[in-house]
């Protein structure tokens, strides 16, 4: 960890409206830190509320949700922030990267067109200008003839070359931190390697610190500093990216990492049985429990609190020391 | 030659190619409307000389005669069917039997005062439409919605005939708004022919109170007629937007920090505009139909009235032609509206 973190959240709590009148938890009592600097990764499966965190933090919610907690972002919060405020750091001082590179550009606007219109928003700056800082970046990313790019429009475009078009896009207004929700998901894999090592230079080439949220702990252990795990709405394991790859706390991190191919030994991949809770019917005491191995009486109960087992080092599981090698060989 | 025929075809810019191949259908169209309304006029009951002439000619077995010759009644359908084609191919559509001048002459005079009507009535409701779908879309199932979804649906539920009559007589004989019916005063003298719109061409040239003189009296029928097109582009707009602005491009221009108002005029209503200018294709031949009624409510001497008139008579030479002038209207709308897709999305090519 380098410095005092760029974003701080504390006990993020994200509700949406449910038709029958209730409220769904979609994230509870969320901590995160990425510090300046640094990729840190949030990971977990689908519906785990990664998305909704990241949209929480951009403020892109949809209506009717309700959002607590704190997230400082250089030394402001953003969820106690006004609307107007908030309009003003987004796309400026914090870009987000979408999943689809193939449905998060605009079709019918060439790609100058959309990578100038927040600059010149951001910025009150000329069209002419804006069009440079365009060809500038992507450049930066590797998009041959970006001048002649400029011109054309998305469709034109392979898969990673929209990818590399956005993530160039996100980078127009130089901003501090890039929210990346799953930008590797929709690519192949020799192009998710690409798009990966493109993050981790222009973390070092621009100071830039990057929020990665994937499902893919490959993806997570190729570049991230931090792992945060997240599984339905809370934080279940945290710590340094070695630590916690290597030697996981939790059994659902355990589990994920059982789960990718070429692991678990000569047993192959193995996966999780069940089926991840959807957000209606989280069950009591800790969410994982119907699924785990390790399952306790007062699992069943009480919801494990996310506790620090060392400096840097969190976890939410009582089963606490679990031995790596019992789940290996259970 | 045929060579060298398709190969220059192929060499022309696509769009030319399929304007090019779409008026050739459009005049194959065009034909056809021709034959379902000789037949339609042929299939209805009643006599064109009884119609026509006066019951004492009628009666006369030789004005009778002499009237069937006139205007080729006494042959044989097939053969007048193909005299007509063949007076069609140089341009004439023959004479009515009601004004006694030829058709197209007839045509030009009345369909500029319809093409008038229309123009400023689609405008209204265009403009109209596309604000308010827009407005239910963004304040989707609250309050501005619900209202919206309520005059939409009853601009499309209402009989353009009654309200042109309830307006007629709120707005004119009750509330004194409205000048009253026509296309100007009595004896006021119209705008030197430039266009044929009077709006337009008072302003052209240069006359101030004119122009506010056809304004006034085309605000009533226009309106009339834009009730039911803004409905019908209100609910389409509103369908279109709300499924635009779901799209992750519409969040991705979110998350970029522009202005709310950016993201839905620029980033969500374009891919709404191909819907959008979809139902105003097929809104404007409803708009057409429509104006037959409130043209002769309004005594607005367009197509509507003229086509009104011709049925009433059995003018089968004004009947067809006006079948065949809206066809052709019609025709190059929709041609219009699919070059506009092209020009709206970038990724249809012809």
């Amino acid at each position: 960890m380098t410095g005092a973190p760029l974003l701080d959240v504390t006990d993020l709590t994200v509700s949406l409206p449910h038709p029958d009148g209730s409220r769904l938890f979609a994230v509870r009592d969320l901590n995160l830190r990425v510090g300046a600097g640094q990729i840190a990764g949030l990971a977990g499966e689908s519906g785990s509320g990664k998305s909704i965190t990241s949209l929480a933090l951009m403020g892109l919610l949809p209506d009717g949700a309700k959002v607590s907690g704190s997230a400082m972002f250089e030394g402001r919060d953003l969820l106690s922030m006004s609307a107007r405020d908030r309009a003003a750091l987004r796309g400026r001082q914090m870009a987000m990267i979408f999943q689809d590179p193939m449905t998060a550009l605009h079709p019918m606007l060439s790609i100058g067109r959309q990578m100038t219109e927040h600059y010149r928003h951001h910025f009150a700056t000329t069209q002419a200008k804006a069009m440079r800082r365009a060809e500038e970046m992507l450049d930066l990313v590797r998009i041959p003839d970006p001048r002649g790019a400029l011109k054309r429009s998305p469709h034109q475009f392979s898969g990673g070359m929209r990818q590399r078009i956005a993530i160039a896009m996100a980078l127009c207004c130089e901003p501090t931190l890039i929210i990346a929700d799953e930008p590797t998901t929709a690519l192949d894999v020799t192009v998710q390697a690409g798009i990966l090592r493109l993050f981790e230079r222009l973390r070092g080439e621009l100071d830039l610190s990057v929020l990665l949220i994937t499902h893919d702990l490959g993806v997570m252990s190729a570049v991230a500093d931090r792992v945060s795990v997240m599984y339905a709405g809370r934080l279940v394991e945290g710590g340094a990216r070695a630590d916690v790859l290597t030697r996981p706390r939790h059994p659902y991190t355990h589990g994920l990492l059982n789960a990718l191919p070429g692991a678990g030994g000569s047993g192959g991949m193995q996966t999780i049985p069940g089926l991840p809770p959807s957000i209606a019917t989280h069950p009591p005491g800790c969410a994982f429990h119907p699924r785990c191995p390790f399952c306790a009486p007062s699992c069943k109960v009480d919801t494990p609190p996310l506790v620090a087992i060392s400096d840097d080092r969190r976890i939410a599981c009582p089963i606490d020391p679990l031995a790596p090698k019992k789940v290996t060989a259970s | 030659m045929m060579q060298m025929i398709r190969s220059g075809w192929y060499r022309l810019p696509g769009l030319l190619r399929f304007t090019l191949g779409r008026l050739v259908v459009g005049a194959l169209l065009c034909v056809g409307v021709t034959f379902i309304s000789f037949t339609l006029t042929q299939v209805v009951p009643g006599d064109p000389v009884m119609a026509n002439l006066g019951e004492r000619a009628a009666s006369d077995p030789e004005i009778v005669a002499l009237y069937r010759e006139r205007y080729g009644l006494d042959q044989s359908l097939p053969e007048q069917y193909a005299r007509y084609l063949g007076r069609l191919l140089q341009g004439d559509l023959g004479e009515s039997q009601q004004t006694h001048r030829p058709v197209a002459t007839d045509l030009a005079t009345y369909m500029s005062a319809t093409i008038e009507l229309a123009i400023v009535a689609m405008i209204l409701a265009m403009a109209a439409g596309v604000a308010l779908g827009i407005t239910a879309a963004v304040w989707r199932n609250r309050w501005p919605d619900q209202a919206i979804r309520v005059i939409s649906l009853a601009g499309v539920s209402v009989p353009t005939f009654w309200l042109a009559l309830v307006c007629l007589y709120v707005f004119f004989f009750k509330l004194n708004l409205s000048p009253g019916v026509g296309r100007l005063g009595p004896g006021t003298p119209a705008p030197p022919t430039l266009t044929g719109l009077y709006t337009f061409d008072a302003l052209l040239s240069g006359q101030w109170g004119l122009f506010r003189e056809a304004l006034s009296y085309i605000a009533l029928p226009a309106l009339v007629l834009a009730t039911y097109t803004t409905g019908i582009v209100t609910r389409f707009t509103r369908v279109a937007m709300l499924d635009s602005l779901g799209n992750d491009y519409v969040r991705a221009a979110r998350a970029k920090g522009l202005p709310a108002r950016t993201v839905i005029l620029r980033h969500a209503l374009r891919p709404a505009l191909a819907a959008i200018v979809t139902v105003s294709g097929m809104a404007f031949g409803r708009m057409l139909a429509g104006a037959v009624l409130v043209e002769s409510v309004y005594s607005w001497p367009g197509l509507g009235l003229y086509a009104y008139r011709s049925a009433l008579t059995l003018d089968l030479q004004a009947i067809m032609g006006v079948s065949l002038i809206i066809a052709v209207i019609y025709i190059l709308v929709n041609l219009g509206v699919d070059i506009l897709y092209a020009v709206i999305d970038p990724r249809i090519r012809y």
